[in-house]
């Protein structure tokens, strides 16, 4: 039974972690927006400017 | 409204959308409806940077309005204004935060996060949508801070920068403290549970003397954080209330903290047992989720502007040497100024140009401008409609007759103090009360049994520490606010629910807020108007933007206009056309008609004359707004009502007739009487709640105990307030202050619920018979009723008042 010592050792170094990783957030600012980010993950990734002389296509209205 | 489909989609702009009826400009198989819009695609063309129309479409913003004066942002130049603007600066990088207000969609965001492909001296940027703001990183050896802003401005994202940009802010640290606190006491509570699990079960008898006591000392040591940390507010709150000789809410959470941690530690180290610091960390953890709840309102919105938010930071003085601009701070009394068409009168000063025309809509929320002439007195705040002009400062900028009002010693009041919330006032007698059975139980012990009596001494201040009762305040409110937010009501904070609930004087604005720019009423005097005619001033008016133009053109909604040849607006003046070679004038008396009249009424004349001959004149008056009536009569019965106008006074009349018999006016009123006035009737006792909208109001709704700030776009101008309502819910207020009223009930019924279960857990623990399993169970239970009883009836309420509905949330 003495090895529940070390696993309560591990289960709270763990948590400790886990607190710390949320202060570095907290700190770096991941909870001041909570919007944006929801929009900015629908971004294409920009290919690079090799097609940049392809001719636009049709008008984007409806 | 409906031509047909193929013109609709042709005469749209590419860029913003707008109709492009005045100007087509055509590029790239595109249409445009002004050189701006045109402007703007091109640089994104080139940049390769079109996806921004794909994301949404026609996502900019019109570009006609935009000032394309090139010196007009060369204050960015001078450093101390660069120092006072900059987040962070080293040798090679700086970093600013711009408030840009055109941030409205996901293209404004891409575009905005895409500069780099634009200038690769910008490193980086990042948009916060919520806040309409952007940070931008970049290397100011290659690239100024004007240039990144004429950057931003070429792209029609200029930036607004204020006076108030230039003072230091410290904001959103509150939140990231709070948001710390709570993980740690989130942390330690959720372990502290895991390890009084034993205590709870008699199974782990299983695992020896050994393992208890190690399980006790990491309570201990894991209680440190949350008694020395999470719960340090508490502590300051409480002491502040001390020192002050009153009792508020966290005095009796501070002894409970306190209690509990003490007979604990005694429990643990002297008596071998467990303690209760799993309680104490649950209620830690509960206290500051009730506190994130309510400080988590609306941050898009800003509640505490005052005049520096609107004002400009620099101005454009005029010395022997010419032009300069130069930054608000530096400006002196006796300097010559330019002012520009759209530009704010930047301090009170004379006109030193032959005519102006002042749009005070910012101040008094009317938006027709007013005539001014050389040598009149002209205030600030104001702005300039047409011909640029000169003017020669007579008062510093923070010592005008509007900005005076900052200075009066209403500002300087820490923010109401008035009212002493509920909570507070029942935690003082709950406090006695509790410390005083404390006392009893301990001194009937005392003869017989010295430890019991301790026992009963702390049990009864642990049980009674009011978890349940302090946690109703914060959630009620804090779903309240949230309830008023969907009614389109935005509340400071929940100690305005709390006030709003006692209000029984409304007092309000007349311009802006009981009137409605949109509602004018049009009387057309004169010769009659021919099918034509009309058609002709239809025309006209189409081609302005001058707000009597916007009204005539709404008045005339069902004419068709003419095909005109020839359309000239002049600024503050008039609209001059030709129509089948006559020529007509509309507009001021000066410009349109030839003819002397005497005005005897109030309202805003437009005249209008063919080849010089007089054909009449509209008369038009701002009418009410659509609700008005109703909500003046419903609020009638239980509300002492009043109205105050900086207008004269010859509208009553009309103004009585249409609302009723029971408002007191008062007309003639300037900034500085509305505060007096609000003052007047806050010495006679009354609960004041002040609608207004312009910042001639500002003094008053800062002196009211409710301050409510009307506008048609929240995130937009209005000045400093308690809350702020969407001109769209107006009609609404009767219901906002029925359901304030009925959260303050709420509050009420779930201390009555509290005080039950206190009474049970005390008359347990005055005997002495309180066990620890049995005061674990009640203390969440009864915390978790009172939450989920305060959040079921509020939202009863929300929905029976109509503020929410069930179908489309």
């Amino acid at each position: 039974m003495e090895v529940i010592f070390l696993l309560i050792g591990i289960s709270l170094l763990l948590a400790v972690t886990f607190l710390f990783l949320f202060f570095r957030a907290n700190k770096s600012g991941q909870f001041d927006d909570d919007y944006t980010p929801s929009v900015r993950i629908l971004f294409e990734s920009q290919p690079k400017k090799s097609i940049k002389d392809q001719p636009k296509k049709s008008k984007s209205h409806e | 409204m409906n031509p047909d489909f193929h013109t609709q989609l042709r005469s749209k702009c590419y860029h913003c959308g707008e109709d492009c009826e005045l100007e087509l400009v055509s590029f790239a198989e595109k249409s445009f409806c002004c050189q701006g819009c045109k402007l703007v695609y091109e640089v994104l063309a080139q940049n390769d940077l079109c996806e921004y129309y794909q994301l949404e479409s026609s996502p900019g913003k019109s570009q006609k309005a935009k000032s394309k004066l090139a010196n007009r942002l060369d204050y960015l130049d001078d450093p101390d204004v660069i120092k006072q603007l900059m987040d962070f600066r080293n040798e090679r990088e700086s970093h600013v935060t711009f408030y840009i207000p055109q941030i409205h969609c996901a293209s404004c965001i891409w575009l905005l996060e895409n500069l780099f492909q634009i200038n690769a001296t910008i490193v980086g940027s990042r948009v916060d949508f919520v806040r309409k703001k952007v940070q931008l990183k970049f290397l100011h050896e290659k690239l100024s801070l004007k240039e990144t802003v004429n950057l931003l401005s070429l792209l029609g994202y200029e930036p607004s920068i204020s006076l108030s940009d230039l003072d230091q802010k410290s904001k959103n640290a509150v939140h990231k403290k709070t948001l710390s606190k709570l993980a740690v006491a989130g942390f330690c509570f959720g372990n502290m549970m895991l390890f009084s699990m034993p205590e709870y079960f008699s199974e782990a008898e299983l695992l020896g003397e050994g393992f208890k006591g190690l399980f006790d000392y990491l309570n201990v040591l894991l209680s440190l954080p949350v008694v020395l940390y999470a719960a340090s507010d508490y502590y300051l709150s409480a002491w502040n209330a001390v020192r002050k000789r009153t009792a508020n809410m966290d005095v009796p959470i501070v002894l409970g903290i306190a209690a509990l941690f003490l007979y604990s530690l005694w429990e643990i180290f002297m008596q071998g047992n467990a303690g209760y610091m799993d309680s104490l960390g649950g209620l830690l953890f509960f206290l500051l989720l009730g506190k994130i709840y309510q400080e988590k309102a609306f941050a898009a919105l800003e509640f505490d502007r005052d005049y520096k938010a609107y004002f400009p930071v620099a101005v454009t003085r005029i010395s022997k040497d010419g032009e300069e601009v130069i930054p608000l701070i530096k400006l002196r009394v006796g300097d010559v100024v330019l002012v520009r068409d759209e530009e704010l009168i930047p301090a009170d000063s004379m006109l030193l140009s032959a005519k102006a025309s002042i749009d005070y809509s910012f101040v008094t929320g009317e938006e027709v401008p007013v005539p001014k002439r050389k040598g009149e007195l002209i205030y600030a705040g104001g702005r300039q409609k047409g011909d640029p002009i000169n003017l020669t400062i007579q008062k510093s900028p923070s010592q005008s007759y509007l900005t005076d009002l900052w200075n009066n010693e209403s500002f300087d009041k820490s923010p109401k103090q008035l009212l002493e919330p509920l909570a507070n006032r029942i935690s003082g007698v709950f406090t006695w009360t509790v410390l005083a059975i404390a006392v009893v139980a301990f001194s009937f012990w005392i003869g017989t049994d010295v430890s019991l009596a301790v026992k009963s001494f702390t049990t009864v201040l642990i049980v009674a520490c009011p978890c349940a009762l302090s946690m109703s305040t914060p959630f009620t409110l804090g779903n309240a606010l949230r309830i008023f937010g969907k009614g389109k009501f935005y509340l400071k904070n929940a100690s305005v629910v709390e006030r709003l609930a006692l209000i029984d004087t409304v007092v309000f604005d007349k311009t802006g807020t009981l009137t409605d720019p949109a509602n004018a009423s049009i009387h057309y005097l004169g010769e009659p108007l021919l099918a034509e005619t009309k058609a002709v001033v239809k025309g006209m008016v189409e081609r302005s933007t001058h707000p009597l133009s916007n009204r005539i053109r709404l008045w005339l909604s069902d004419v068709n206009s003419a095909d005109l040849e020839q359309v000239l607006e002049m600024k503050g003046e008039g609209i001059e056309a030709v129509y089948k070679d006559q020529v007509f004038r509309l507009g001021s008396r000066d410009f349109a008609s030839a003819k002397k009249m005497e005005h005897v009424e109030s309202g805003n004349y437009v005249f209008l004359s063919t080849e010089r001959v007089d054909l009449g004149y509209f008369h038009i008056q701002s009418g009410l707004r659509k609700s008005a009536p109703e909500v003046v009569k419903k609020l009638s019965g239980d509300f002492d009502l009043h109205v105050l106008s900086g207008d004269q006074g010859h509208e009553q009349e009309s103004l009585g007739r249409q609302l009723s018999a029971d408002l007191h006016f008062s007309f003639d009123q300037s900034p500085v009487d509305k505060l007096n006035y609000l003052k007047e009737l806050n010495h006679q006792g009354q609960n004041t709640l002040m609608l207004g909208d312009g910042l001639n109001d500002a003094g008053a709704l800062q002196e009211s105990q409710v301050g409510v700030a009307i506008t048609d776009r929240v995130s937009h101008f209005s000045p400093a307030s308690d809350a702020i309502l969407d001109a769209e819910s107006f009609s609404k207020i009767p219901a906002f202050l029925g359901f304030a009223r009925d959260s303050r009930l709420i509050i009420k019924a779930s201390f009555g619920l509290s005080f039950l279960y206190n009474i049970l857990g005390l008359s347990l623990a005055i005997q002495g018979l309180l066990s620890p399993v049995l005061c674990a169970i009640l203390m969440p239970l009864s915390s978790i009723s009172v939450v989920v009883f305060t959040t079921l009836a509020t939202n009863f309420m929300g929905i029976r008042k109509g503020l929410i509905h069930l179908n489309h949330p």
